[in-house]
């Protein structure tokens, strides 16, 4: 039993040593106003407070911590993307992702399974050659593989010719991964507010202050608080917010619908995607088959469930893994994913001086929160827009610079 | 089996499901048990005296059925190939083999039980608090942990057994068939609405099977068999039993499975009247087998002729807890005591102490003693909120039967949109504004009294009745049960401070652990739920929600009314992943000529949701067989189905005004008679679709769309046509044509040597024109269009000719050496001819002019899709395009698609398209380079499978580049 745990046997008492330290009330200012407490930015305070000594930090969130996308996403984590700009992002990311448990003091159960992007057609065998090309040009470990390779690797797979679809091969990515979400989330939180960063759950932002093009507070329920700068990470809302701060940005936003199964043992060590069945699936440390499929058919703002959801899922995923049919689905729910153009998340400043974005994450926000959150730290702190993030600048859209981003989508959008 | 302190109760009104006089036997874990026809698995056990069904989750306790109505985790066992079953729901059936899950050894004696005693090294969110130093020490753990966690096991060899689904529509659904739901039902039936009644259970009745009304278990009977007479009286009152509805989604279906069907329900109005979930007492070792809810020991009693033992311990809050003790007199059992937790009055309580019960007022249990069942159970006075006397008076007894409150089913209510508040005065969750057409009943509207059930019942059916006759509804079903408040013990929780007091049995949360959840931080109760993973386990918190709110706020010292509750999500019940996917029926088009391709020996491939010849001939000769194919159209004649092509019929007045606008060239003008390539982009000019519109007359275009492209050309159309509001009509006639494309120098003598209304001559028909007509008495539209760069006809005619065309043309092809090709030798074809696919040539952000496609952007036309966005890329200038290239050593590897064009350790390019071209005898493809390296006779680098090849680039068409063939 591992010695962290002793301090827990040993003592009569649960020890006194919160994660979260909650202050009740708002200050007048801060140095940083961050709207939304989901992993992002969660992860971009901790940074701004650990890199950058930026500790007067005010993260809102008009929920519960953490309880948006970041707590309804399907938890996988990759870098196998088609762009270079997008591959050199989630390279970073999945970097960082290794060593979060120790970076954060906290077990985000990092579990590198390996992740397998199914090909049933010659254009998805063009596309996987394309990412696994653009990866390993990259330094991220990719390889096209064929359907004998991929029976090998995953044994339970239905990998036979007279399937509805058969596998001709697939991108397969060794170093997919799957975290627990809530986890990476509460592990920013804590260290960040053990920093000096202070959450305000239950507070909404109602109105984005600019005078003179600047960006110098917001007012939210419980009352104005004036800030140097404001930062926005709040998936699912992005266009409702940035439209606070008189922005308007080319999202759609659509539901996203996920599953999981009662927990069965260890069945599935992959994570399987196939594109175009429209599924997605992977077993989570509690035995749970983890499963999602396409984004919903129109956008929406609500994070309602479909019966259509699991009957498309279900159909299709039999046809993967027939062996599922009697398993059970435990739990149905939706997030809202903000589609841009190119599928590409949009980061970095703004038309409007000191006000910071962090939007458009579609179906993959949560693989990115940490380097998202060290890149956007960067970027409040020094007001410019780090190397790493030019690519993803609001500005692309209107000068036509679009990364290209659809190719490496799960699955259909 | 004897020994045990159970059996069957041989009375009259005992053991309603079960017919005694079939008895059949099955085995649970090897061993032989006897049940009968009826019983389900955990109660032919239990008659059998095996209280122990399961260990659990965590820390491998023992575990006996708690429910018996399938909504706890303790009853989860292996049957065949099938994980989780619910031994209380499944019925046995002779030679079933049922295995417990979830141990090491034996049930009786697991040896992961150890956990139990390291639970001190377990505190709540333990596993976020280790595991992780070193670096990369948790993928040691993981798998031991993931082999403790888990319950049931999938066996992957398991078939895909057969499921299906049934669409049901009626004006009222109700769900639940209890008093409540019963009496809605025929209220809205009587009330002339068509109304489906659906039952989970085999029989109607809910609480009124097992029940008592007052203290009489007559009176709930005979209401039962009244209700059920008359509604089975109404001939427009549909009743579908063994089926339990999942979900009530906000788009207004209703999900309900009955055994291997998913029902898929269309209706007006739902009524849920499902009733409402026991809720549990929360004291050391309140999870040992044989204590139980009180409805849960009512159901073995008077449902399956079991009693669960012989002397009961009956812990209350309310009348329900007495009328389980007189049921267990009238089955034969002795009550040792009941405790009741405060001083109830009821006529039920008066009969129990005339018939002898000690009853122990404001007294609840505190402890449990016996390990694979109780035995013994301790009691103390309750000294305030939560709190008791150290003294234990310790009572001897076999089953201790649970009833301190309960907690409305409205799940249901919650998925399709109601709200859910807590009442204070119930102590007990309310739906509250549920949506247009949902209403709830009974105990899930928080109605108990009998009386007040049938009022309230009858007046939200008739109210459902008349909304959909829009008529004036009669009577109000909003009615306050103020006797309801007696029901649930608001703090039915007494921690001893040693030992184990469960509030999830599902998930192994004791007290401790809900308490320490928010002692460290997470004082929210969504942030509890998943910290603690509270509600997380098979029975979604059912049991274990209401008390973890209890224990949240006392921490907090908020009301539970600011508490709030996690979010219910569907399905109510687990449902299958083969109910969800029925027979999975993915539909395949095969055109109308498939049968001769298959005679011909076509190797198939998919596209999209058709099969297309890839080729013809065996699959190990594909080579030869696909170069054979291609030298054939360019040295006599091919034929190829090109069915699947999309195909749009544009009409009316603006037709030409429409296609000018969904596509990029200029079309007003084009004549009749004519084809003309068509270029769709989407409005960030990124090209989407290309194919040809045939000018059939001056109000009838006829546009052809790329085989995955046409449902989206379609979209658009449509979408657009909304918008613009044109006179105009679009059909998608892909389905109603059949087409193919005969192609080669031979191709036109072959359709001169038919018999025709159409003149072929080269001047009369000119390349890109269009004709009617008829071809060997078949009705076609034909285009001379060459996609393969030879002399060709697409030929299209209604699809019930094309299987006569193919044959005709073949015959007619036969003595020109006519040979069919497929869709490999085409893609060569259309390559040596440098011809795009559009989704292979271009990708997610291609302009046309990258793409080379520049000559087809009408330059003078004030709009189309995607104008704005091109003329401002146009003006901001292109950073690549697509040109043609040749490898130039040809015994270097052959590049494939996708392969990357590599500068100075920098990706600068890709190919999209290569081919080894049979008739060039060299290698071609298509590559996007950056501008500076597009002029012809430049050379780059290509990395291909890791070594540099040099290519060189060259024009396009690579074959036949003054295109004098086509237009032969």
């Amino acid at each position: 039993m591992p010695f962290a745990l002793l301090k827990y046997a040993l003592s009569r008492e649960h020890p006194d040593d919160p994660h979260f330290r909650w202050k009740p009330d708002l200050k007048k200012t801060y140095d940083v106003i961050i709207i939304g407490a989901g992993g992002h930015g969660l992860a971009a305070a901790y940074h701004l407070a650990k890199d950058h000594g930026i500790t007067n930090i005010a993260v809102l969130e008009k929920g519960w911590l953490a309880g948006g996308n970041t707590a309804r996403n399907t938890t996988i984590v990759r870098a196998n993307y088609l762009t270079p700009e997008g591959v050199a992002f989630y390279k970073e990311s999945v970097e960082l992702f290794r060593t979060l448990s120790n970076e954060l003091d906290i077990n985000v159960m990092y579990s590198e399974r390996g992740h397998f992007t199914l090909a049933h057609t010659d254009a998805a065998m063009r596309t996987a050659r394309w990412r696994a090309e653009v990866n390993k040009h990259m330094g991220v470990n990719s390889e096209v593989i064929d359907a004998a390779e991929v029976k090998r690797i995953c044994p339970t797979m239905n990998v036979t010719d007279d399937a509805r679809y058969p596998i001709l091969g697939a991108l397969y990515h060794p170093p997919g991964a799957i975290a627990r979400h809530d986890a990476v989330a509460w592990g920013y939180a804590k260290e960040a507010m053990k920093r000096g960063v202070e959450v305000h759950t239950q507070t909404e932002v109602k109105k984005i202050l600019i005078e003179n093009g600047r960006a110098i507070g917001v007012e939210t329920n419980r009352g104005v608080i004036h800030a140097a700068k404001v930062m926005q990470a709040v998936a699912g809302s992005s266009s409702h917010v940035a439209r606070m701060a008189g922005l308007r940005l080319p999202i759609k936003t659509i539901p996203l619908q996920a599953c999981v199964s009662e927990p069965v043992k260890p069945i599935l060590d992959q994570i399987v995607v196939s594109g175009s069945l429209h599924v997605y699936i992977s077993q989570s440390a509690r035995g749970e088959m983890v499963m999602g499929g396409a984004t919903d058919p129109y956008g929406l703002y609500s994070s309602r469930s479909t019966l259509d959801f699991k009957e498309s899922l279900m159909g299709h995923m039999l046809e993967l893994f027939p062996f599922m049919g009697e398993l059970r689905i435990l739990r149905q729910w939706a997030g809202m994913a903000d589609m841009t153009p190119d599928f590409s998340p949009v980061m970095g400043l703004t038309p409007v001086e000191n006000y910071y974005i962090d939007a458009g994450w579609g179906t993959w926000g949560f693989k990115a929160t940490p380097v998202c959150g060290k890149r956007m730290a960067e970027c409040v702190a020094t007001g410019r827009q780090p190397d790493l993030l030019k690519p993803f600048a609001l500005s692309r859209f209107s000068t036509f610079d679009l990364v290209g981003e659809k190719g490496a989508a799960s699955v259909g959008h | 089996m004897s020994g045990h302190s159970t059996g069957r109760i041989d009375k009259p009104g005992f053991g309603l499901l079960i017919d005694r006089t079939k008895p059949m036997s099955f085995t649970f874990d090897g061993r032989l048990f006897n049940g009968y026809h009826g019983d389900t698995i955990a109660s032919a056990l239990y008659g059998a005296g095996q209280v122990l069904l399961s260990r659990s989750f965590k820390y491998h306790r023992p575990r006996g059925a708690l429910t018996m109505n399938g909504l706890d985790a303790n009853t989860l066992v292996q049957v065949a190939d099938e994980p989780n079953v619910r031994a209380d729901l499944h019925p046995i059936s002779s030679g079933l083999a049922v295995k417990s899950i979830n141990h090491l050894g034996s049930l009786e004696r697991d040896a992961f039980s150890v956990m139990d005693y390291f639970s001190r090294f377990l505190p709540v969110g333990f596993y976020y608090k280790t595991f992780f130093r070193p670096a990369g020490i948790w993928k040691y753990f993981e798998r031991p942990i993931r082999i403790m966690a888990g319950l049931g096991t999938l066996d992957p060899r398991a078939e895909h057994k057969y499921y299906d689904k049934s669409y049901l529509f009626a004006d009222v659904v109700v769900i639940g068939s209890g008093p409540a739901g019963l009496e809605a039902a025929i209220a809205a039936a009587e009330a002339g609405a068509d109304t489906l009644l659906i039952e989970e259970m085999s029989e109607l009745g809910g609480s009124l099977l097992y029940g008592r009304i007052g203290d009489s278990r007559d009176a709930a009977d005979t209401l039962r068999r009244d209700l059920v007479a008359k509604a089975r009286s109404l001939t427009n009152l549909t009743i579908l039993t063994e089926t339990v509805v999942s979900g009530l989604f906000t788009d207004g279906w209703v999900a309900a499975i009955g055994g291997n069907r998913l029902y898929k329900i269309r209706t007006r109005e739902a009524i849920v009247a499902a009733g409402s979930f026991d809720q549990p007492i929360v004291f050391r070792n309140n999870d040992r087998p044989g204590i139980l809810f009180a409805t849960a020991a009512q159901r073995l009693m008077r449902l399956y002729g079991v009693r669960p033992g012989n002397r009961a311990v009956i812990a209350t809050s309310n009348a329900f807890g007495y009328e389980a003790a007189l049921d267990m007199l009238d089955a034969g059992g002795e009550v040792a005591a009941i405790v009741d937790l405060g001083t109830t009055s009821a006529p039920a309580v008066e009969a129990a102490r005339a018939r002898g019960i000690r009853i122990v007022n404001n007294a609840t249990l505190v402890d449990a003693k016996g390990y694979l069942r109780v035995e013994s159970i301790g009691v103390a006075s309750i000294t305030g909120h939560g709190k008791t006397s150290n003294v234990t008076d310790w009572i001897t007894c076999d089953c201790v039967l649970i009833s301190v409150g309960c907690s409305p089913a409205l799940n249901l209510a919650s998925h399709a949109g109601a709200k859910v508040v807590f009442d204070e005065a119930l102590q007990m969750h309310r739906a509250v504004n549920p949506p247009v057409g949902v209403s709830l009943a009974g105990s899930a509207a928080g109605v108990w009294s009998p009386k007040l059930v049938a009022t309230q019942a009858q007046a939200t059916g008739a109210a459902a009745a008349s909304r959909i006759k829009g008529e004036p509804a009669v009577g109000s079903p909003d009615i306050t049960d103020h006797g309801a408040a007696a029901i649930t013990h608001p703090y039915p929780i007494f921690k001893s401070g040693k030992g184990k007091e469960f509030i999830d049995f599902d998930e192994d949360l004791t007290v401790k652990d809900i308490i320490n959840s928010v002692k460290d931080g997470y004082d929210d109760i969504q942030l509890v739920k998943r910290y603690s993973t509270a509600g997380l386990g098979p029975s979604q918190g059912r049991h274990a929600n209401l008390n973890t709110i209890r224990v949240v706020g006392g921490v907090t010292g908020k009301p539970l009314e600011a508490i709030g509750t996690t979010t219910y999500r569907p399905p109510l019940v687990p449902e299958k992943f083969a109910h969800m996917a029925g027979r999975a029926f993915e539909p395949t088009r095969l055109t109308s000529m498939h049968r001769r391709h298959e005679e011909l020996g076509a190797q198939f491939m998919t596209a999209g949701l058709w099969m297309r010849p890839a080729y013809y001939g065996a699959k190990d000769d594909a080579q030869r067989a696909i170069e054979d194919e291609v030298r054939a159209v360019r040295t006599a004649a091919g034929l190829i189905d090109v069915s699947t092509l999309g195909g749009l019929d544009v009409r009316g007045p603006d037709a030409a005004a429409f296609i000018d606008r969904m596509y990029t060239w200029a079309y007003e003008k084009q004549p009749v008679g004519r084809a003309r390539y068509t270029l769709m982009t989407d409005m960030a000019g990124v090209v989407i679709d290309d194919g040809v519109a045939c000018r059939l007359a001056p109000n009838h275009y006829y546009v052809t769309a790329t085989t995955s492209g046409v449902d989206q050309v379609y979209r658009a159309m449509t979408w657009f046509n909304v918008q613009w509001k044109m006179d105009v009509d679009v059909a998608n006639v892909t389905a109603a044509y059949s087409a193919v494309n005969l192609a080669g120098p031979k191709a036109r003598a072959i359709v001169q040597s038919l018999a025709t209304d159409i003149d072929f001559s080269k001047d009369a028909f000119p390349y890109m024109g269009v004709r009617t007509g008829t071809l060997a008495g078949i009705p076609v539209r034909i285009l001379r269009v060459g996609f393969v760069g030879e002399a060709g006809y697409e030929i299209h005619c209604p699809a019930g000719y094309g299987e006569a065309l193919w044959d005709t043309l073949m015959a007619a092809g036969k003595p020109h050496g006519l040979k069919p090709f497929g869709v490999e030798a085409q893609r060569i074809l259309r390559l040596e001819k440098g011809h795009i696919i559009v989704g292979q040539d271009t990708d997610g952000l291609t302009n046309p002019i990258e793409a080379g496609m520049d000559w087809a952007l009408a330059k003078k036309k004030a709009f189309y899709v995607g104008k704005r966005s091109i003329e401002m890329q146009a003006a901001k200038g292109i950073t690549r395009k697509l040109v043609g290239f040749t490898v130039i050593d040809s015994s270097a590897p052959v590049p494939k698609e996708c392969h990357l064009v590599i500068r100075g350790g920098q990706i600068v390019g890709r190919i999209t398209s290569v081919v080894k071209s049979p008739t060039l005898g060299k290698v071609v493809g298509l590559a996007y380079l950056p501008l500076d390296m597009t002029d012809v006779g430049q050379r780059f680098e290509i990395r291909v499978d890791g070594v540099m090849v040099s290519a060189e680039v060259v024009p396009t068409p690579f074959y036949d580049p003054d295109n004098a063939r086509q237009e032969l």
